[in-house]
């Protein structure tokens, strides 16, 4: 298959079951809601070392909101529902708490309910304020700045993590280029984030190493510079590999997705050098989700 | 369908329990049945078809026409909607765990008292002890919405636990006195020793009350989050206090009662 010029790999990419929650984060502007939540999502590129995987999914219109303020959902993902309690529970704490003019809100009613406010409430040092509205309980924590406002409890489902796919250009600028154009198409898709810093990693691992203690390792065969020293994928004219890794709130989320950023991808074409897309994946013995590229853009 | 209604056929001569006439009940019932039903009134029992014409065939929806000695309307219910054409006696509203209840007029004493659950909506004026746990008991009102058009009496939530009292007229002494949690919302004005004893909850007062008790501490004017989400939270009701325009208040807030847990707080609207 070719898109624009732009070669579509016979392969798939492969995923994997995680556990999500959505939680909203309002403040008295966009501006102190972003530094909230880019607080919160901080180091959270992957759970191999980072223990969740976070990002900004949108930005929300007051009308949005819960009280009315303008916001931003964000989506967090782990392995387990232990750790994405935890991981909540750690970054609500010092990031959204400590926020100036912050208030933090369930981003999803369905699903089992895990602590959002309920442990937090305690920083109120007895001086917290429960409230019942509407069915759901908040708790009002009295901050320097006047009070947090927190829901008690957000819901956690399953979920899906790892969807991805490769872009392969002629250069690195090029790669670059093509990635930031398909983030832009996939921030407008619901349910789903893109990790990593920008939407965007160079590191594509592989699982294992020479060094016993490593789990994973530099994915040679897609790295440029490697080309004449190992079983490489990569034809001679291809420098550059940039991968796009989605978590989605389902398998059809990441597909949409996928479909959103490989079209913006492949709109640059081959005449802005943009060669191949292709797609990360173990032989199917990674997870259950296997997202087939050129079904994906059939 | 339309509604199943009561009407009376003369004015009420003694207290009448229509307890037995909520949709909880009446659900399934065979006209014949409902004809039947054995209703106390004064020191006797009484079939419902002496005192009412009954017409209609929607039990989910009930109408009865309304009396100051109709005591316990909609006790206990949990589903569907009662409205009270015109006045109620005591105990309206009493321990209902859901559905809708409205009073057309007044309600005499103990208004949704132990309420549980669901909305009343009283159009007139609400008796002593809206809401209120009844004589010996410590709960009091624990979820649910009132709405009260009129003024209300003395003692508004008694010991109420959780829920929310709207009342759009005045509202007499000891309001919210011994408050476990909750609130309670006046937009007119308040008699004295409002929040006497509460524990926990608030009390949203738009105009000044007589008097504050010298237990209430200053905190100050504040712009507080949570008071557009509870009023939002009143959207779709038939109330003032759902009003858009009013969320955004400046409130001074009052902490109290500080001579028992002292985590309660009056808000008096800026």
């Amino acid at each position: 298959m070719i898109i624009n010029g732009v070669h579509i790999d016979e392969t798939f990419a492969e995923a994997f079951p995680m556990r999500a929650t959505r939680v909203i984060i309002t403040a008295q502007n966009h501006k102190w809601a972003h530094h909230a939540a880019q607080a919160m999502t901080g180091f959270a590129t992957s759970v191999i070392a980072c223990g969740c995987e976070a990002g900004i999914e949108r930005e929300l219109d007051p009308a949005e909101t819960p009280d009315g303020r303008p916001g931003v959902a964000v989506l967090l993902f782990a392995m387990g529902g232990k750790g994405l309690a935890k991981q909540l529970e750690t970054r609500a704490g010092q990031c959204v708490l400590t926020s100036p003019t912050s208030a933090l809100f369930a981003g999803l009613d369905e699903g089992e309910q895990i602590p959002l406010g309920k442990n937090l409430r305690y920083f109120g040092d007895g001086f917290q304020i429960s409230k019942r509205i509407a069915g759901k309980r908040y708790w009002r924590v009295p901050v320097m700045d006047g009070e947090f406002l927190c829901e008690e409890t957000t819901g956690m489902i399953k979920a899906v993590g790892g969807g991805n796919f490769l872009i392969l250009a002629e250069s690195q600028p090029q790669a670059l280029a093509a990635c930031e154009a398909a983030i832009e198409a996939m921030r407008r898709i619901p349910n789903v984030i893109m990790p990593f810093p920008g939407g965007v990693v160079r590191s594509g691992s592989k699982v294992g190493s020479k060094y016993k203690t490593l789990p994973a390792s530099t994915n040679d065969a897609f790295c440029p510079t490697l080309k004449g020293q190992t079983r490489t994928e990569l034809s001679p004219e291809i420098e550059s590999v940039m991968e796009i890794v989605i978590d989605g709130l389902s398998d059809a989320d990441i597909a949409r997705a996928m479909r959103a950023g490989i079209e913006a991808a492949c709109g640059l074409g081959a005449a802005n050098g943009i060669r191949r897309i292709s797609a990360g994946n173990y032989g199917g013995k990674l997870g259950p989700f296997l997202f087939h590229l050129r079904e994906i853009m059939g | 369908m339309t509604a199943l209604s009561f009407t009376l056929k003369s004015p009420l001569r003694q207290r009448l329990d229509v307890s037995p006439l909520v949709p909880d009940l009446l659900l399934g019932k065979a006209p014949k049945e409902i004809a039947a039903l054995d209703l106390q009134y004064g020191n006797r029992r009484i079939a419902a078809a002496e005192l009412f014409d009954i017409e209609g065939d929607d039990a989910e929806s009930v109408r009865i026409s309304g009396s100051p000695k109709l005591d316990f309307a909609g006790r206990g219910m949990a589903r569907g909607s009662l409205i009270i054409e015109g006045d109620a006696g005591a105990y309206a509203g009493m321990h209902m765990k859901g559905g809708y209840l409205c009073v057309s007029g007044s309600t005499g004493l103990y208004a949704a008292c132990e309420l549980k659950g669901g909305i009343v909506e009283i159009c007139g004026n609400a008796g002593d002890l809206l809401g209120s746990a009844l004589p010996g008991n410590k709960k009091g009102m624990s979820e649910g919405i009132v709405i009260v058009r009129g003024d209300a009496g003395d003692r508004v939530g008694d010991h109420m636990r959780r829920g929310s009292i709207l009342i759009e007229g005045n509202a007499g002494m000891y309001l919210g006195a011994r408050m476990t949690a909750g609130t309670i919302a006046v937009r007119g004005r308040v008699g004295a020793c409002a929040g006497y004893a509460m524990r926990r909850g608030t009390l949203l007062l738009y105009g000044s009350p007589v008097a504050i008790g010298a237990t209430f501490n200053d905190c100050g004017l504040h712009t507080l989050g949570f008071l557009p989400l509870l009023l939002k939270g009143y959207q779709g009701l038939n109330t003032c206090f759902s009003d858009p325009q009013a969320r955004r208040l400046r409130v001074r807030r009052l902490a109290g009662d500080l001579s028992v847990q002292g985590k309660g707080e009056i808000l008096l609207v800026a």
